[in-house]
């Protein structure tokens, strides 16, 4: 075991994707010269040259609408989009093309095209900077969507994605998250795809998130045991194609549950979740559905407006606490 | 004025062009018959542009087109039958029916597509060109567009990245003065689309895109100075489309006497009477030429009527890939 943070896991699996497969590329903007501009393949250029890790002109419709045409072509390109928010320049073409392609054109090709973006607000970036986006690409058939929360999913669900994925694929990554530290194997298998993980095994009450907002979980569930709430934490891992499954078992267990997703609350990931739980779990229900999700306002610069803005521990404890003791 | 090739090559020109006029003219007429529904963008006018230009290019290049993509797809050599079934929408269309006009493929072919969002196929194409650059391949990516689509971002987006990263792409602009019904000088404050190309400093030309040899010989050029690793190239074809933009359209927006004075200019009828005055094609040659078409045309439609439906049970079927076991 080895102790690394979330941004080397990245860069580690970024590495190993491409020594191990002539294919694999990296292009994005900064991803060069200035080592990413969360820094995550730093030293990469130096080790595989310009050829395999290109940094592009700000045309982030032009370089993803490439990035399809690559795979299209034979390549595995991993393309990084700063943030979620600059993807929206490349929403035609994720959207339109990437997710499209292989249906349309009657089964004759795939896109194996990997597209790597942060995500997520808490750093007072302001309204431009903060977005959490996930759940419009979730919407989408044709495309997977992962949200890796921990270290080992970084590294794993990158390398499992680069390697074996033969459609398109979304990494969120939680801006938060990439100083994060954890203990990770030397080398790493593949990680599974499909599932989503129970990170805290509990039986009064399901917390459901995933990305970020899986440590403000954990946090609250440490807090509710204090008060005698025994809280599992379901980490969703991947958001398209949905596990279901996991989400019904543990609602069957606990009988309650409580979605945080940073999203704004309407038309949120979690509406769906929590959509699920009605169509699939209603029944093993003790009360309502809650949802934690940022306030319905651009995400603001001032700490104290941010932080009231975002989901938080408090926020998440107390709803559960209300949930336990009002549907006892 | 050009030369002529050698009589089968110039019959063989004539011969494909003939194929893509008459193709659609069953279309048209079939849409009128309801068997034919959606979007259906004619290509009528503009046969001499993907005639021509397909001359250029070997099997091993690869072709991005538009949503107004018959004439690519037949020219690139696609059997005209799966063709005629996909506009009927059956299983048995060159996209198992879930493209229609504006999709379609040909993975064999390196055929691409059928993109219906204006620009979009041009990134597409730049990395096309970009895979093939990084496995060392010798091929071009051929790609299609309108003079519409130079307005939008990703034209200049792709144009930058492909000059800078010298790949092979062909840019090939179909101006038909029009995007749907806005005029070039309406939409374009620079109307010499070809010129743009300076900016990024990508060579480029302009051709007569009604003369079918003046457009094989300018991509020829093209496509010889890309091979040699010059870098993208920029050729704009001018040329004119006489139906309306679709099927929907009255025609508001142009003079008929204008839409007549291009149909002098038909690149058909001008070849074929060139042909003809100099002696490489009498009536009877004609005659029989049309006859073979007209047959082609007709076993296509038979072929797309006795096409299955795609079972509704597939329908989810290819929104993802089979996935190797876990
Ligand atoms: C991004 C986008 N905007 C608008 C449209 C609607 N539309 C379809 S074709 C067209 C005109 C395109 O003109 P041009 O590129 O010159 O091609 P042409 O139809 O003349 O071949 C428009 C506006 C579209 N399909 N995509
Ligand atoms: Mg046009």
């Amino acid at each position: 075991m080895k102790k690394i943070t979330y941004r080397e896991a990245i860069r580690e699996a970024l590495r190993e994707a491409m020594q191990k497969d002539r294919r694999v590329f990296l292009m994005g903007e900064d991803v060069g010269r200035y080592g990413g501009a969360y820094a995550c393949s730093k030293g990469l250029l130096e080790e595989f040259g310009p050829e395999r890790v290109r940094d592009t002109p700000l045309s982030e419709g032009t370089f993803v609408g490439a990035g399809i045409g690559a795979a299209l072509g034979g390549m595995r390109p991993i393309v990084e989009v700063m943030t979620v928010n600059f993807s929206l320049l490349a929403l035609d073409q994720i959207v339109n093309n990437a997710a499209t392609l292989r249906h349309m054109s009657g089964g004759q090709f795939s896109v194996p095209l990997v597209i790597r973006m942060a995500t997520g607000a808490g750093r007072q970036v302001a309204a431009q900077h903060s977005h959490s986006l996930e759940g419009w690409y979730a919407h989408v058939p044709g495309i997977r969507v992962l949200a890796p929360a921990t270290v080992t999913d970084a590294k794993g669900m990158l390398l499992s994605a680069a390697f074996r994925e033969p459609d398109p694929v979304i990494i969120f990554e939680h801006a938060f998250l990439y100083p994060l530290e954890g203990e990770i194997d030397e080398t790493i298998d593949p990680v599974d795809l499909e599932k989503a993980a129970v990170r805290r095994q509990g039986s009064d009450i399901t917390l459901i998130t995933y990305g970020g907002s899986l440590w403000k979980c954990i946090e609250a569930a440490d807090r509710l045991a204090s008060i005698g709430i025994d809280a599992e934490v379901l980490d969703l891992r991947v958001l398209r194609p949905l596990d279901t499954e996991t989400i019904f078992a543990s609602v069957a267990k606990t009988h309650r549950a409580v979605i945080v997703d940073e999203m704004w609350r309407t038309g949120s990931f979690a509406a769906e979740i929590s959509a699920r739980i009605m169509e699939g779990a209603f029944y093993d229900l003790d009360g309502p559905v809650a949802r934690v999700c940022s306030a319905e306002v651009p995400i603001p610069y001032a700490k104290h407006l941010e932080e009231a803005a975002l989901p938080q521990v408090d926020t998440i404890v107390k709803t559960a606490q209300e949930m336990v003791q009002s549907h006892g | 004025m050009t030369t002529l090739p050698g009589r089968d090559h110039a019959r063989t020109l004539l011969r494909q062009m003939l194929r893509i006029r008459r193709f659609e003219e069953k279309s048209a007429e079939l849409y009128t018959k309801g068997k034919i529904r959606g979007f259906l963008h004619l290509y009528i006018g503009e046969e001499a542009v993907a005639v021509g230009a397909m001359q250029a290019l070997t099997s091993e290049d690869a072709v991005v087109a538009t949503y107004r993509e018959h004439g690519h797809a037949l020219a690139r050599g696609m059997a005209m039958g799966p063709l005629m079934a996909e506009l009927y929408g059956k299983a048995n269309g060159c996209s198992r029916g879930r493209g229609g006009s504006m999709h379609f493929y040909d993975a064999g072919r390196r055929f691409y597509g059928g993109y219906a969002i204006v620009g979009e196929g041009l990134p597409v194409a730049v990395g096309l060109a970009l895979a093939d650059q990084m496995q060392k391949r010798s091929a071009i990516t051929a790609c299609f567009f309108g003079d519409g689509a130079v307005a939008e971002g990703e034209f200049h987006e792709s144009l930058n990245l492909a000059a800078l990263w010298k790949l092979p792409v062909l840019f090939l602009c179909e101006n038909n003065l029009y995007a749907m019904g806005t005029a070039l000088h309406r939409h374009q404050s620079q109307i010499d689309i070809a010129h743009k190309a300076e900016a990024y400093g990508i060579a480029n030309t302009a051709v007569d895109g009604m003369d079918v040899l003046a457009v094989k010989e300018a991509t020829r050029r093209a496509v010889e100075f890309i091979r040699v690793g010059g870098g993208p190239f920029l050729l704009e074809t001018r040329t004119y489309r006489f139906r309306a933009h679709s099927m929907y359209d009255p025609e508001l927006y142009r003079a008929k006497e204008e839409v007549e004075a291009w149909k002098q200019r038909d690149p058909i009828v001008t070849f074929t009477a060139r042909l003809q005055k100099e002696g490489q094609l009498d009536e009877t040659d004609l005659k029989k030429m049309e006859a073979a078409v007209d047959a082609e045309v007709a076993e296509a439609v038979a072929f797309a009527e006795a096409g299955p439906w795609e079972p509704v049970e597939d329908l989810t079927k290819d929104v993802t890939s089979p996935r190797a076991e876990e």
